[in-house]
C-alpha cells in the first residue's frame, strides 16, 4: 500500500482516511502522540481537526476590525476634507462640515475596507497563491479536494523518524500511507 | 423535562429531542437526497461543467440571451452617437425607465445576499445549495443595474469625475450631501463585496475542479484559479473564519444597499417619494423580488441539469414562504402609503394618491396590488407551494409586479407633481424597451455562461450535508 520515495529528505508521511471520524481521531492521537508539526487535508471544513491539530486562533477578526476602521476614517476623512477644505460648497445653507450627511459613505467604506481586509487577511495568512507544494506529489492526494482525509506529519517535526512514523501512521488502521517528496 | 419545547431548545443527543426531529424532518422535505456520498455529490455537480456534451437546451437558452445582448450593444451604440433623446424622458418625468430599471435589477440582487449571508448566520443549512447561483445572480444583476444610471447620464466618460472622487485636474469633488453619490458607494461597494464573498466560496470548488478535469487545458485554468488550495486543516480555520465574518459584514451592508437606494426618492420633496416607510419597505420589496428571480432560476435549472437532489422541494418550499413574508411587509407598505396619503392632510399627497389609484397609469397600479398583495396570498397553500409549473408562473408574475411598483413610484409621482402646467405624460421609446431587454439579455448570457463554466452548487458546502459528514462516536472532545 505504501509507495516509497528513493529521495533522502521527505517533505513527510500521510496517511489517507475514507472518512471525517478516522481522520479526526488519528490526529487525536497523534497529538498524544506527541507529534507537533503536522497537518490535515479534508475535503470540506471539519471544525473538530482545529482541538485535535491543537491550532491555535487566528488574527484575522483582528485583522478585520483594523480593516474596517481604516476603511471607516478614511471614508470620512474624505468628505471632510474635499467638502470644507479643498472645495467647501453651500449646499441648502448646511453647514460645511455637515456630519449626518458624511455617515452613509463612512458605513460603506468601513464594510468595504474590512472585506477587503478579510480576503487578502486570509490569503496572505494562508500564503495562497502557492502554485507547488510538496503534498501534490502523492499519487492518492487529487480526492483530498474530493472525499478522502488525509494526514500529514512533517519531516521538521523533532519526533519524526522515517520508519518509527511511518509504523506509528501504520497502526491507525489508514487506507494507506504515502511518503511525501519535497 | 416534561411538556414539549420548541425544538430550537432542545439540547442534542437528547433521545426526546432525536424523535422529535425525526417527526419534524418526516413532514418536511430533505435538504439533500438521501443516499449521497462526498464522491456522488461531487461528481454530479462537476460533471455538469466538466462533460464535453453540452445540452441543447443551454445553446438555446443562451442564444436567446445573446440575441437581447447584442440587443443592448445595438442600443448602447445608437445612445451614445445621439444622446438621450432616444428615451421617452422627458421634464418632468426625467428618471423614467433608467432609474425604474437600475432599482429593479439592484433589488433582485438581494435575495443572493441574503441567502448567502443571513441565512448562514441563521445556520440555515438548506441555503448551502442555492447560495452558489444565487450570489451569482447577485453579481450579475448589480451589473446590469449599474449600467442604468452610468448611461442615464448620456455621457459616460464624463461620469467620471461627476461620480466618483479621484484628484481630477479641475480640482473638483463630488458633491457628498447627495444620496446619488451615496448610491454610487453603495453599489459600488456592495459589488466588491459580493463578489470576494462569491469568489471565497468557490476557491475550494475550483480546487475540486483542477483536481478531476481530464483536460490540460481545463486543469491549468482552474489550478491558476483555485490559487493552490490544498484544503488543509490550518487554511480551512483561517477560512471559515472569513467566510462568516464576510457574511456578518454583507448582512448590514444588504440592507443598507436598499436603503440608500430609497434615499434617493426619500430625499427629495416630491408627494410619493418623501416617506419615512421607504428603506425598511423597499428592503423587504428586494428581497421579495430577488427570491422571485431565484425562483424563476431554480425551477428550469435543477428540471434542465437533473439537480431534484439539492434543491429539493424543501428549498422551493422554503423560499415561497420566504416571499409571502416580505410580500406582505411590500403590501403593507401599500397601505401605509394610502393612511399616509390622508393622514398628512397635504394636498399634494392626497392628489398623488387618487392619481395613482384613478389617474392614466391607474392599471397599473391595481396590476401590482393584484400581484404583490392578493395573489401571494396563494403561498399561503401547500398545493400550491408543491406545484412546480404553477410557482414557476407565479415567480414571474412577482417580476412583473415589482417592476410595475417602480413604475408607479417613478413616474406618478413625477408625471403630475406641483404645478400643473409642468404635468406631462411619459411613454418608453423602442430604445427604452432595447435597454431593458438588453440588460435582461446580458443577465441571462453570463448566467448561461456561468452555469457552464463553473459548479453553480456549492461542492465543499453540499458535502456537510452528506450523512457521514458528522463525526460518529463522542469524538466532540474540548
Amino acid at each position: 500500500m505504501s509507495h516509497e520515495v528513493t529521495t533522502e529528505t521527505l517533505h513527510g508521511l500521510m496517511a489517507e482516511f475514507d472518512n471525517p471520524t478516522d481522520l479526526v481521531e488519528a490526529a487525536n492521537r497523534a497529538r498524544v502522540a506527541g507529534y507537533t508539526a503536522m497537518d490535515a487535508y479534508t475535503p470540506f471544513p471539519i471544525e473538530e481537526l482545529n482541538d485535535a491539530l491543537g491550532l491555535k486562533k487566528n488574527p484575522l477578526p483582528l485583522i478585520v476590525l483594523l480593516g474596517g476602521i481604516l476603511g471607516g476614517l478614511g471614508g470620512y476623512m474624505l468628505e471632510f476634507w474635499t467638502q470644507t477644505i479643498a472645495w467647501p460648497m453651500n449646499i441648502g445653507g448646511r453647514p460645511f462640515h455637515s456630519w449626518p450627511h458624511f455617515i452613509p459613505v463612512t458605513f460603506e467604506c468601513t464594510v468595504l475596507g474590512a472585506s477587503l481586509a478579510a480576503f487578502v487577511g486570509m490569503l496572505a495568512l494562508n500564503k495562497l497563491p502557492m502554485p507547488y507544494h510538496p503534498v501534490f506529489n502523492v499519487a492518492a492526494f487529487d480526492r483530498a479536494s474530493r472525499d478522502r482525509f488525509f494526514l500529514c506529519i512533517e519531516s521538521t517535526d523533532p519526533k519524526f523518524d522515517r520508519h518509527a512514523t511511518a509504523s506509528f501512521l501504520e497502526n491507525l488502521r489508514p487506507l494507506g500511507v504515502s511518503e511525501v517528496a519535497p | 423535562m416534561a411538556g414539549p419545547q420548541h425544538p430550537l431548545q432542545q439540547p442534542p443527543d437528547v433521545a426526546g429531542a432525536a424523535a422529535a426531529r425525526e417527526a419534524l424532518l418526516s413532514r418536511t422535505p430533505a435538504v439533500i437526497e438521501p443516499g449521497h456520498t462526498f464522491g456522488s455529490v461531487t461528481d454530479k455537480i462537476s460533471s455538469i461543467v466538466l462533460t464535453h456534451r453540452t445540452p441543447v437546451g443551454w445553446f438555446l437558452g443562451f442564444a436567446v440571451g445573446f440575441f437581447f445582448l447584442m440587443v443592448l450593444n445595438i442600443t448602447i451604440m445608437k445612445l451614445l452617437f445621439t444622446g438621450i433623446g432616444i428615451w421617452g424622458n422627458n421634464i418632468p418625468v426625467g428618471w423614467a425607465f433608467d432609474i425604474i430599471n437600475f432599482v429593479w435589477w439592484i433589488g433582485i440582487g438581494h435575495a443572493g445576499t441574503l441567502i448567502s449571508a443571513i441565512l448562514l448566520l441563521f445556520r440555515q443549512q438548506w441555503r448551502t445549495s442555492i447560495n452558489r447561483f444565487a450570489e451569482a445572480m447577485t453579481l450579475f444583476a448589480v451589473a446590469c443595474a449599474a449600467m442604468f444610471p452610468l448611461l442615464h447620464t448620456g455621457r459616460p466618460w464624463l461620469a467620471a469625475y461627476w461620480l466618483f472622487p479621484y484628484p481630477n485636474t479641475m480640482g473638483l469633488w463630488p458633491q457628498f450631501r447627495s444620496p446619488l453619490i451615496w448610491d454610487v458607494f453603495a453599489v459600488s461597494t456592495y459589488f466588491t463585496v459580493s463578489l470576494l464573498f462569491w469568489f471565497t466560496g468557490l476557491i475550494p470548488d475550483l480546487a475540486t475542479l483542477r483536481d478531476s478535469a481530464e483536460s490540460k487545458v481545463a486543469r491549468r485554468i482552474f489550478g491558476v484559479l483555485a490559487l493552490g488550495w490544498r484544503g488543509s486543516a490550518r487554511h480551512w480555520q483561517r477560512y471559515e473564519t472569513i467566510y462568516l465574518l464576510l457574511a456578518g459584514l454583507s448582512t448590514p451592508l444588504v440592507l443598507s444597499v436598499h436603503t440608500v437606494v430609497s434615499f434617493d426618492f426619500a430625499v427629495s420633496q416630491l408627494p410619493g417619494w418623501h416617506a419615512t416607510i421607504f428603506p425598511p419597505y423597499f428592503v423587504a420589496g428586494a428581497i421579495y423580488s430577488g427570491f422571485a428571480m431565484v425562483m424563476t432560476l431554480a425551477i428550469p435549472m435543477r428540471k434542465a441539469f437533473g439537480l431534484e437532489g439539492f434543491i429539493t422541494m424543501r428549498h422551493i418550499h422554503n423560499m415561497t414562504k420566504i416571499m409571502l413574508v416580505t410580500g406582505m411587509i411590500v403590501a403593507y407598505g401599500y397601505m401605509n402609503e394610502v393612511f399616509y396619503a390622508w393622514y398628512s392632510g397635504s394636498l399634494y399627497e392626497g392628489f398623488m394618491m387618487t392619481n395613482r389609484m384613478t389617474g392614466p397609469y391607474a392599471l397599473f397600479y391595481w396590476s401590482l396590488i393584484a400581484i404583490n398583495a392578493c395573489m401571494i396570498q396563494l403561498f399561503w397553500f401547500r398545493k400550491v407551494r408543491d406545484n412546480i409549473g404553477l410557482l414557476f408562473v407565479l415567480s414571474l408574475l412577482v417580476n412583473v409586479g415589482m417592476w410595475l411598483e417602480r413604475f408607479i413610484i417613478i413616474v406618478t409621482s413625477l408625471h403630475r407633481d406641483f404645478l400643473p402646467s409642468s404635468w406631462d405624460m411619459y411613454a418608453p421609446t423602442r430604445w427604452d424597451f432595447g435597454m431593458f431587454t438588453g440588460t435582461i439579455g446580458l443577465f441571462l448570457s453570463l448566467f448561461f455562461l456561468f452555469v457552464r463554466l463553473l459548479p453553480a452548487i456549492s461542492i465543499f458546502e453540499v458535502r456537510t450535508l452528506v450523512p457521514e459528514a458528522r463525526l460518529k462516536t463522542a469524538e466532540h472532545q474540548g
